[in-house]
Parts: structure tokens; C-alpha cells; sequence
């Protein structure tokens, strides 16, 4: 498939050697097209953060191909790939990584600054984003003065905002109430029917309900997968 | 499910004939329990014999008899709306048993077993998701909320299949050859 956003062929990843060896993938197929949500799922240590951040380029695989938008991400230089993932993919973290000394839409404004989009007009963006996920009242404060869940959001704001053209999201509802983590499925679902494609990592099945197709790791294996409906 | 106790919930609304009761049942319901119309006229007659609705005297265009709810009725009601339901779980208890008795067989790869199920309860969530988004962009929060239930029910019991997974010893690897 050609026109695959994300495309992985027998992706491996080791870690270690010897009696160490951690063997965190053992050969994943996986492609992503334009449109599609799929969700990751699987026991703990099966790989799906391995899985995540190889596909977004912060974890090389040992051996396999990583093709994202068509351009084979395996041995791209560091300032290649640091210039692609800026303006092709969407991070939400495990642990929702926003920046202590950045308020809200700084944070959510950061990736399209960094991207050269003038201050002014990122902010605007940045603002409508947090807008669109119900957060305009925190915009203007920094990351310890918001409840966990707040700070989730503004994480998902920042992952949608601008023209991501695939979203990685590594357990993104885990401090969520179901009505507040619906509501981030419903994003998800909604930059995925703009177009984009998402990755998202996640053990509750509702969430993953939400999903075209359900991969199912384990022990770095795919088990099964649960196609469309 | 108490079919009588939803058309009397539906008749405490206004009177209804048959055919009506059954559209707003399904509707109310979210087409979770379909209905056919004998079904509705049986119930209806039963009710009628205990004194729970009586006909309403009028008939529609078609010459169809509406019934109403009578004090009697009313008073049922109110005790099934009072009163939780006894959790009847017979499709959950097949489920349960058929788990058991894979892991208890030696023959029976049981952690198959589950993952087929877990595959099929996970597409039937995927569905649930996908009528509950059509019904929430069409703002009917009473099917959103039927099909809300239908999807705690259904998580749960992959979250129980998930458990029996971690639980279950890893199926034996080949046996080696000449063990003592
Ligand atoms: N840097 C590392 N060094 C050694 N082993 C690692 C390293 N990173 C990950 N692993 C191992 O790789 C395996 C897969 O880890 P990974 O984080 O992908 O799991 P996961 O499926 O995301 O688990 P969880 O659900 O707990 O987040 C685990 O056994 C883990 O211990
Ligand atoms: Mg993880």
C-alpha cells in the first residue's frame, strides 16, 4: 500500500544482550491510512510504547522499515527526522510531557512556533484548539496550576493542533473521567475524519471500541487484530 | 426485561393502541429488546385481566382500540421503578462456564478460548460505539444511554477476559522429547 500515512514492515526492537536481551518487538506489520483510528492494545511489556514511539520516529528498530507519509524513516538523519515529526505527527505521551514553564497555549502553540508559524498567529491556533476541547479558561496557566485531567487535554490540543497528518497517543485517557476521555475520543475520531490517521495506545476497551481496527500485542508479537466493522 | 412494565410506562404517558406501543417501546429502548405487535396485544391483554389498563373507550381511524393505565397499574409501576432488578445474567453465566470448564480441559487451548471471545465482544463494542455516535450527533440521549449500558456490560467482561488471560499459565511449549 502505497499511500499509507504510516507503514511499518517486520519491526524488531531489542534491548540489551545476552542473558539481558529484551526482545520489546519480534516483527510488526502495521499500515496506517489517511482516515483510519486504530488502537493498540495488549498486556503490560507487550510493546505497544515501543511500538508508538518507533512508528513516530523517537525509538529506532533494530531491524524493519518505518515508512511515515512515504518517506522510509530508518536512517534519517537526526534533523530530517526531528523537521518531519514536527510537522507530520501528533505526540500524546504516557505521562502528557508538557513543558513546566510554558502555560497552556504556549504548550499547545509550541509545535507550530517551532514549525516558524509567527507567535501571534500561533497563539490564535493555539487558543482555538484549547477552545475546541473546552479549556479556554486555563490557557493562561502553567501546568502545575491545572488538575490532571486538565493538563491531559491541553496535551491532546497540542498533538491535534495544526496540520498533523498522523496522531500517536500513548494512553491519552488515562486520568480521564469516561465522559471527559469520550471527549477525547471524539477528537481523535474527528482529526481521524479530517483525514488524519491515529495511533492510540490504550487498555480500556471502550476507548479502543472507538477504533476502525484493534491490534493486540503480545510479548512484542501481534496476536490478532480485529478489522473493521 | 418486563415488557408489561414498559408499556405500562409508556401508557402512564397517555393512552396507545398496540401498534403505537410498540414503535415507542422500541424507540425508548433503543431497539435493544424488538417487539412484535402480538407480543404488545398479549401483554395488553394480560394487564387488562389483572386491571392494570383498561380500553380507553376510543378508537383511531383504523378502528384500532387505545387502552389507558388504571390506579392499579400505576401503583405496579411505581413498585418496579422503587425496586432494583435481580441481576439475571444466563448469557454471562454460559460465558463464565464455558471459560471454566476450556481452562479445566487439557485438550481445550483455553487462551484461545478467550481471545475469540474477547475478539467478538471487543467487534460488538466497536458496533455499540459506532450506533452510539450516530446517536449522539442526532441528540437522542435516551438511546445513548441504553447503548451506554450495553457497552459498561460489554467492558466489563473483556476486562474480566483480559484478567483470565494474565491468569491462565502460558499454554506448554512442545514437549521435549524423551522427558523421564
Ligand atoms: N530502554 C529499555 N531497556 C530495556 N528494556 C526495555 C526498555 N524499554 C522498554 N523495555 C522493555 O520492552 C518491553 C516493552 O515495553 P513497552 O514500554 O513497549 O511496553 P507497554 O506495552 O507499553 O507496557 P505498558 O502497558 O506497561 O505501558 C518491556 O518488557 C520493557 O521492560
Ligand atoms: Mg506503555
Amino acid at each position: 500500500m502505497t499511500d499509507s500515512i504510516l507503514d511499518l514492515r517486520a519491526v524488531t526492537r531489542e534491548h540489551g544482550t545476552g542473558d539481558a536481551l529484551v526482545q520489546a518487538l519480534r516483527g510488526v506489520d502495521l499500515q496506517l491510512a489517511p482516515g483510519e483510528l486504530v488502537a493498540v492494545m495488549g498486556p503490560s511489556g507487550s510493546g505497544k510504547s515501543t511500538l508508538l514511539n518507533i512508528a513516530g520516529g523517537l525509538d529506532a528498530p533494530t531491524s524493519g522499515s518505518v515508512r511515515l507519509a512515504g518517506t522510509e524513516i530508518v536512517g534519517m538523519s537526526a534533523t530530517a527526522l526531528a523537521a518531519l515529526r514536527r510537522t507530520s505527527v501528533g505526540y500524546v505521551f504516557q505521562d502528557y510531557n508538557l513543558v513546566p514553564t510554558l502555560s497552556a497555549v504556549e504548550n499547545v502553540a509550541l509545535p507550530l512556533e517551532l514549525d516558524g508559524v509567527g507567535w501571534r498567529d500561533a497563539r490564535r491556533q493555539g487558543l482555538e484548539a484549547l477552545d475546541r476541547i473546552g479549556l479556554l479558561e486555563v490557557a493562561d496557566r502553567f501546568p502545575d496550576e491545572m488538575s490532571g485531567g486538565q493538563r491531559q487535554r491541553v496535551a491532546i490540543a497540542r498533538a491535534l493542533v495544526g496540520p498533523r497528518q498522523l496522531v500517536l497517543a500513548d494512553e491519552p485517557t488515562g486520568a480521564l473521567d469516561t465522559t471527559t476521555g469520550e471527549f477525547v475520543l471524539t477528537q481523535l475520531r474527528d482529526a481521524c475524519d479530517a483525514g488524519a490517521a491515529a495511533l492510540l495506545v490504550t487498555h480500556e476497551a471502550r476507548y479502543a471500541a472507538w477504533a476502525d481496527r484493534i491490534v493486540y500485542l503480545q510479548d512484542g508479537l501481534e496476536l490478532a487484530t480485529q478489522g473493521a466493522v | 426485561m418486563s415488557v408489561s412494565h414498559g408499556i405500562l410506562s409508556l401508557l402512564e404517558e397517555r393512552p396507545q393502541h398496540g401498534y403505537g406501543l410498540r414503535e415507542q417501546f422500541e424507540a425508548a429502548t433503543g431497539g435493544t429488546w424488538p417487539l412484535n405487535v402480538g407480543q404488545v396485544y398479549t401483554t395488553l391483554g394480560r394487564l387488562e385481566r389483572d386491571g392494570m389498563v383498561e380500553p380507553d373507550g376510543a378508537t383511531d381511524a383504523h378502528g384500532r382500540n387505545a387502552y389507558r393505565i388504571t390506579d392499579d397499574g400505576r401503583a405496579q409501576l411505581g413498585r418496579w421503578y422503587a425496586e432494583p432488578i435481580a441481576r439475571d445474567g444466563s448469557a454471562r453465566e454460559e460465558l463464565v462456564a464455558k471459560v471454566a470448564l476450556a481452562v479445566a480441559n487439557p485438550a481445550v487451548d483455553a487462551r484461545r478460548v478467550i481471545h475469540v471471545q474477547r475478539a467478538e465482544t471487543m467487534r460488538a463494542m466497536q458496533v455499540l460505539t459506532q450506533r452510539k455516535r450516530v446517536a449522539s450527533q442526532a441528540g437522542d440521549v435516551a438511546q445513548r444511554l441504553v447503548l451506554d449500558s450495553q457497552l459498561f456490560h460489554a467492558e466489563a467482561e473483556v476486562r474480566w477476559l483480559d484478567h483470565c488471560i494474565a491468569q491462565i499459565p502460558e499454554a506448554p511449549t512442545m514437549p521435549t522429547e524423551g522427558t523421564t
